[in-house]
């Protein structure tokens, strides 16, 4: 082989067919969707291709569509605090384990990615129902009078895809973890640190690249679920995608729907870019 | 009074033990190395010190007082970390007035022990640099800064020099002994180095598998080792089959040397490679240069001869050195040779 005339090319070879279909299968769809929610649609004629701006309007000045944003994203946030919250400490302690114990309980950690959503949606539901085990038990031991809500609330849909992305968080901090130096705690302990100042100085503030990768991928993950919100929140609490997704197949005003979904990733795209911003500037030392 | 006192240190893993036995005490100012080759358990005891691994058998006495007993956020140890153990995500400043602000120094005191600690190491100008963007012999200074400035009773190196490279070490050992001498704390370094032991050290507690072989100063350790494992494990050496007549005599292969302690029958003496000196003929004992190596300052020769094989070195100072396959007569003082115990194992 002539070697050096063709390794120029190698590269746009190997990457040619993966662009493709991301060409194929991501940027073009994207592209029409952008298009669709241009195009103006009626009870009668269907969509018609003609650029207007009415489906733009509407979600900017109908309070309902605010309220299914706002809900969307208030979900988001919780789900991703409630991670960072359960997740980290858990991260941490994985990281201290034992290999053998380590594998069990990370297995039980990875667990929900294992089983489909619907399936473990519907185990939610099961748990969470008015008379379901969770309502039942703490009925039982007296420390509730009545049956919380937890089916059809934004309680029970933060419970259900907290347990689902956790795993997420937790291998992101999991990674960040493993990079720290194994004698850092007793460096910082030997120079009269206790246990929480170490986490607060010396851990924390070396492991917000793991947070923020997982708190990245739980907050875009949680704002663009449909499975349980749509199981757990019923057809009355929406969300974007369970929104979009009446729109599309429902109304079958497919601009509309089209304008919801460009809408929210834009919306996460913002979000997400804004705060990493934020947060790497804040904490410019660790990222290298 | 001993500044620290070690007693019947010991510790296990599971069923394996780690470190056995270790006595030890060690006088205020002091500078002792616990040398040894990796698994010798050198690293365990500094970490028992430390207080990161808990005391199975025996005291540890700092000042007269239970060390165990003490948490080791209250031990007030300096400790150098082997990975040097910086907190990436502070400033130079920050790492080193981190001890200092555990101990509730108001703010102005620490910023002028900080930047004394800094000069101490000769680092001013770097306080608000980070860590990543030093060379390693500059974190190495910032980790000596960061355990120095709490003014430690006990300083732990744990093999702080192994991380940077032949001539950047050879520097530093000489700045650790200055630094370590201008203000003199306890310090108690762990190493697998003999050439870092024997150049800072006041005193080489020698280990192996656990147990300590000998303790002693540098050149007595080296010159005049107790054990097989000490004679090997610094420095060059020769072992010579020898037979001890049992009147304070010892003979290598007709040579004599006296050795009033001597046992009789068959024992090993252990001489240095540069303590064989060339005899006339006639004298010493005979052996047959097989081969001869040129390192400048000096040249190194093996030498094969009914004792054992031999490394003896001849400094390149213009005298003739004898050539592969030329038979030379070899000798020693006395005081050249020291006595193996423990010649049975």
């Amino acid at each position: 082989m002539s070697a050096v005339a063709d390794t120029r090319g190698t590269p746009y070879w190997l990457t040619g067919p993966a662009l493709l279909v991301f060409l194929g299968l991501v940027i073009i769809p994207l592209g029409m969707t952008v298009l669709l929610s241009f195009y103006d649609w009626g009870q009668y004629k269907g969509i018609v291709p003609e650029f207007t701006l009415k489906n733009w309007v509407e979600i900017a000045t109908d309070s309902y569509f605010l309220e299914i944003f706002l809900r969307t994203f208030r979900i988001a946030v919780l789900v991703t605090l409630f991670s960072i919250v359960i997740g980290v400490p858990e991260a941490y302690i994985l990281n201290r384990m034992s290999p053998g114990w380590r594998s069990i309980c990370l297995l039980a950690v990875l667990g929900p990615l294992l089983v489909s959503v619907v399936a473990r949606t519907l185990g939610w539901a099961l748990l969470l129902g008015s008379n379901g085990l969770v309502n039942q038990g703490l009925m039982a031991l007296g420390v509730i009078g009545s049956p919380l809500e937890f089916m059809f609330t934004e309680t029970g849909i933060v419970i259900a895809l907290t347990h689902v992305l956790i795993p997420f968080m937790i291998l992101a901090v999991w990674a960040s973890l493993q990079r720290l130096d194994p004698q850092i705690e007793n460096a910082a302990s030997s120079l009269g640190a206790g246990f929480v100042t170490i986490w607060r100085r010396v851990i924390l503030p070396q492991i917000v690249p793991g947070i923020l990768s997982g708190s990245i991928i739980v907050f875009a993950l949680a704002a663009s679920a449909f499975a349980s919100p749509a199981i757990i929140g019923g057809r009355r609490l929406k969300v974007a995608a369970t929104l979009a997704y009446d729109e599309f197949l429902n109304t079958l005003n497919w601009p509309l729907g089209a304008a919801v979904a460009v809408l929210l990733l834009v919306a996460l795209v913002a979000i997400i870019v804004g705060s990493n911003r934020l947060i790497e500037r804040r904490y410019a030392q660790v990222f290298e | 009074m001993s500044h620290l006192v070690l007693e019947g240190l010991g510790k296990s893993y599971g069923g394996a033990v780690a470190v056995e036995g270790l006595d030890l005490s060690v006088s205020r100012g002091e500078f002792i190395s616990l040398l040894g080759p990796s698994g010798c358990g050198k690293t365990t005891t500094l970490q028992m010190i430390a207080g990161f691994v808990p005391v199975d058998r025996g005291r540890m006495l700092l000042d007269g007082a239970d060390l165990a007993a003490v948490p080791p956020a209250k031990r007030g140890l300096g400790i150098v970390f082997q990975s040097y153990a910086l907190f990436p995500h502070m400033t130079v400043a920050e790492n080193i007035a981190f001890g200092l602000e555990m101990r509730g120094v108001a703010k102005a005191e620490r910023e002028s022990r900080t930047l004394e600690a800094m000069a101490l190491v000769g680092l001013k100008g770097f306080a608000d640099r980070y860590p990543k963007r030093m060379s390693g012999g500059q974190q190495q200074r910032v980790a000596l800064a960061r355990a120095l400035v709490i003014k430690p009773s006990l300083l732990l190196l744990d093999e702080p020099l192994s991380n940077l490279d032949a001539k950047l070490r050879e520097e530093m050992q000489g700045e650790l002994r200055q630094i370590q001498r201008s203000i003199g704390t306890t310090t108690i370094l762990v190493t697998h180095d003999q050439h870092e032991a024997m150049a800072l050290s006041d005193r080489i507690v020698v280990m192996n598998q656990g147990r300590v072989e000998q303790i002693g100063a540098p050149d007595t350790v080296y010159d005049r080792p107790d054990t097989r494992f000490v004679a090997n494990f610094l420095g060059k050496t020769n072992l010579l089959a020898a037979s001890g007549d049992g009147a304070g005599g010892v003979s290598v292969d007709g040579f004599r040397v006296a050795l009033p302690d001597a046992p009789s029958g068959s024992v090993s003496l252990a001489v240095r490679p540069e303590r064989l000196a060339i005899a006339e003929a006639g004298s010493g004992f005979p052996v047959r240069i097989t081969n001869r190596v040129f390192q400048g300052a000096h040249w190194l020769l093996s030498a094969h001869s009914p004792a054992g094989t031999l490394l003896l070195t001849r400094a390149n100072d213009g005298r003739p050195v004898p050539a592969e396959g030329e038979t030379v007569h070899l000798a020693f003082a006395a005081a050249d040779a020291s006595l193996i115990r423990d010649a049975a194992r």
